[in-house]
């Protein structure tokens, strides 16, 4: 078994580029504190890559040429494509996986037709899980995203299939590797309903999410989702590729909706590997 | 109505630094080329994100155009309840305004 680690976080900007704004600094630092974690079971898993299975907002891909599904095979990569000071994270460059990112897109081919892309620019959907999981950059990254902004979208039953690719995929290859999904669970971002949050749907999902509830997950219509859990409760496809891609019991290690000025539910989830 | 090439060119804008200073050297030259009604030619010249709002641009993008612009976020909240209390609500896309315009933060109510 090659993939070492299976886990999910929040990416929304306000998680950096608001923190000074946020009044609740207690919730906050225990935030911080799941995510460094987050960090530490990254590294002591071993992992040579990370995977980040990513809902990217019109940083590289638009309604001109949009796949469903995309994963990066470049050497390396730049982000954020925000302002730095509004994202308040310095552009830098990210090192990435060109021969691990090929084999992986090679078997995933086999069952989910990814399409790739040797240029990648990151946006806060991968630099701010980046800037706590692998602080100083020096992890390779395989970027990975899910279209999950310009609908039509890839429904959930491929994004099931998407991670069961994920997981044959990283099986197939000897370097160990650990795979995040970052997104968001009910939220109404980048509208004036930003903070926003539905906290009984957030849990009910995350709980299907945490024993892999197939049935459940995938009964979600993107008209429910929308009803009830916002435009950004189409980045679960995220949350399910990456449970699907583990297999195991899911812990949800952090969760509050008392934190809105991040503009969404926080999460910070780990997944066990099944055999 | 282009939303297509509106948000488009607020695409090519957020990701390329070379269209950023051409938007800024010569803003009409870059609007030129693409096909907008005078209306949404009219939203970018003004940086006017309660049009650009409601004429239905994806938040995700009319968000990191006003991070670019230099908005700070409370304003920039603002600026898209002001959109629909001027000229009505979101004519397209999913990026509506669904809570009637309250704010949802302590921060923002305690500012």
């Amino acid at each position: 078994m090659s993939l070492v680690y299976a886990g999910a976080l929040s990416h929304a900007p306000g998680i950096t580029g608001r923190a000074d704004l946020c009044e609740n600094t207690v919730k906050r630092d225990e935030f911080l504190a799941a995510l460094d974690r987050q960090r530490q079971d990254i590294e002591d898993s071993g992992a040579e890559a990370l995977i980040v299975v990513a809902a990217e907002h019109f940083a590289n891909f638009f309604m001109n040429n949009m796949p469903a599904y995309c994963i990066g095979i470049g050497d390396s990569y730049e982000g954020p494509i925000e302002d730095p000071e509004w994202l308040k994270i310095e552009r830098t460059k990210v090192p990435g996986a060109p021969d691990l990112a090929t084999r992986l897109t090679r078997e995933i081919m086999h069952t989910v037709d990814v399409a790739y892309a040797e240029e990648w620019k990151f946006d806060h959907g991968i630099m701010v899980p980046l800037n706590f999981l692998t602080p100083n950059y020096d992890l390779p990254i395989i970027p990975v995203n899910i279209n999950c902004q310009g609908p039509p979208l890839t429904p959930l039953h491929r994004a099931w299939a998407f991670g069961e690719a994920l997981r044959r995929a990283c099986d197939s290859v000897p370097e160990k590797v650990a795979l995040v999904a970052t997104g968001g669970v009910s939220h109404w971002p980048a509208t004036p309903d930003s903070g926003k949050i539905n906290e009984a749907w957030d849990r009910k999902f995350l709980g299907q999410l945490t024993g892999l509830e197939k049935e459940a997950l995938l009964s979600y219509s993107d008209e429910e989702t929308y009803a009830e859990a916002g435009q950004g409760g189409f980045e679960i496809r995220t949350y399910i590729a990456a449970a699907v891609a583990a297999g195991g019991q899911g812990h949800l290690q952090f969760y509050t909706a008392e934190l809105p000025i991040f503009a969404v539910g926080v999460t910070v989830m780990k997944f066990d590997i099944a055999a | 109505m282009s939303l297509y090439q509106l948000q488009k060119f607020l695409y090519v804008l957020n990701r390329d630094e070379a269209a950023q200073k051409k938007y800024h050297s010569d803003i009409d030259s870059f609007i030129n080329e693409f096909d907008l009604t005078d209306e949404e030619a009219g939203a970018l010249r003004e940086g006017d994100i309660g049009l650009l709002y409601v004429l239905g641009v994806n938040g995700q993008i009319l968000m990191h155009y006003a991070a670019l612009l230099g908005i700070e976020w409370f304003d920039y909240l603002d600026m898209m309840r002001a959109g629909i209390e001027k000229h009505g609500p979101v004519r397209a896309g999913v990026y509506t305004m669904t809570g009637g315009g309250d704010s949802f933060t302590e921060e923002e109510k305690n500012r």
